[in-house]
């Protein structure tokens, strides 16, 4: 399975877009429940193929989120590694998972991620309100089932192994 | 089935440990990541490199507004263009009008300044940028302006717009620079009065339309309505660019600071050109200027 890696391009547009989600300009009103587009879509892809998108990768794409939004470098970096630890220690649990439970689980992922962020911000001395992160946290829960059918869609369409 | 059930079980029990072994590596990589970004200026250059990576996702961003002034210029009628152009014609003749006398007064205090033995050079030079309509952190106030340091920028550099000062630049990338807006709340700049002189520091509040003043005693001369510019103190930006205005005052007997609020000069959430002021000799101006 491992031994011809095929349509990497696949994981790369779907990571190219969360990313440009993640800067899209939104409403005031609607800033407060941007997602973490990105763990969301890491989420996805070490699930699906945990010896593809690893550690590894979810670091170098933290440390990406890092020079694009200008926090810490290395913070989100942290966080994805954190997060994407946590994913795959228990990924073949949630595979099997009816949606719903998913959605549960996905919201306590996000809530390891959103959480590290937070533990750096505090130390870091950058304050933000707390909100911020828990209603990402619930968007990003809430849109877990939409994000899960469109990635396996393309994931079967272009049969990235 | 045996060999398939086998690779699983390698799959499932020889690869975990190696996921977590790598974690605390990376774990660890990421914690002295932050510890040497937060000390200092040591990682300039790799955020600066790495930011070339980013470029396309900003550039991505700001496409469907890029079309749409694109738009908006083709598609204009001739009758609006002659309109605008008649107005742009008039507003420059006001203009030029005030520069004329602004010349007058430039070569006067020059005069002034010589026979006090003192210079002083305003002549700064200016970088038209563009900020991409991207949104980082609704917290953090942030913008990406569409120049790097390909162009000539570097971080710390003063960004003002046509009504006053908006920020400076925190991290100057190759393409891209990302700006921190004088309304930030970890933003200070320091600040005179224009009427008279009287210096202090503008913090940023968070809030796009207000800063605070925090450190003005209850006594001390300041009106609402006064103009708040650059005092040029700190080193970062020149002096004499309008900061704010006040709007309003409190003085509490009990307190030893007077609470002031201003108001930005800039039209920080509305102007999308800016200007980026190429001092390179900022620091240097201000030390012969502070040594009579």
């Amino acid at each position: 399975m491992t031994e011809h890696p095929n349509a990497a391009w696949v994981i790369v547009v779907t990571v190219f877009v969360a990313l440009v989600l993640t800067i899209v300009p939104l409403p005031q009103s609607l800033e407060g429940f941007r997602p973490a587009w990105v763990a969301l879509t890491v989420i996805y892809w070490s699930m699906a193929l945990p010896q593809r998108v690893s550690v590894g990768v979810s670091w170098t794409l933290g440390l990406l989120l890092d020079v694009m939004m200008g926090t810490l470098l290395g913070q989100h970096a942290l966080a994805m590694t954190l997060l994407t630890l946590v994913t795959q220690k228990f990924h073949l649990q949630i595979r099997v998972f009816p949606w719903h439970q998913q959605m549960f689980i996905v919201g306590l992922l996000l809530g390891v991620y959103e959480f590290a962020l937070f533990w750096v911000d505090g130390i870091s001395g950058e304050g933000k309100p707390k909100q911020l992160y828990v209603t990402a946290l619930i968007a990003g829960a809430l849109l877990w089932p939409w994000t899960l059918a469109l990635l396996r869609v393309l994931r079967r369409q272009y049969h990235v192994t | 089935m045996a060999a398939f059930r086998s690779t699983i079980a390698n799959r499932l029990f020889l690869r975990a440990p190696s996921v977590a072994a790598k974690s605390v590596l990376l774990v660890t990589a990421a914690i002295v990541l932050m510890v040497l970004d937060r000390q200092g200026s040591h990682l300039d250059r790799l955020r600066e490199t790495l930011s070339v990576l980013v470029y396309p996702v900003q550039a991505a961003v700001d496409i469907p507004y890029q079309i749409g002034s694109w738009l908006g210029d083709n598609l204009a009628t001739r009758r609006q263009l002659v309109d605008e152009n008649r107005q742009l014609k008039r507003e420059q003749l006001k203009t030029l009008a005030t520069l004329q006398r602004m010349a007058t007064l430039e070569s006067e205090n020059a005069r002034l300044r010589e026979l006090l033995e003192s210079s002083r050079n305003l002549q700064s030079r200016i970088l038209v940028g563009e900020l991409l309509s991207v949104d980082l952190d609704p917290f953090r106030h942030t913008v990406v302006v569409n120049k790097g340091t390909r162009d000539g920028i570097r971080n710390g550099q003063p960004i003002i717009d046509a009504y006053g000062v908006v920020g400076q630049v925190n991290h100057a990338g190759l393409f891209t620079s990302q700006a921190i807006l004088v309304s930030d709340p970890n933003h200070a700049i320091p600040v005179e009065v224009n009427r008279n002189g009287l210096r202090t520091i503008a913090l940023g509040t968070g809030n796009i339309d207000r800063l605070e003043l925090p450190y003005v005693p209850n006594s001390a001369d300041i009106q609402e309505g006064d103009l708040l510019v650059t005092s040029g103190l700190g080193m970062r930006f020149p002096r004499g660019y309008p900061v704010g205005v006040v709007t309003q005052i409190k003085r509490d007997p009990g307190q030893a600071f007077a609470s002031i609020r201003a108001t930005p000069s800039a039209a920080l959430s509305r102007s999308r050109e800016v200007l980026l002021l190429l001092t390179d000799d900022v620091r240097e101006l201000v030390n012969k200027e502070e040594t009579p």
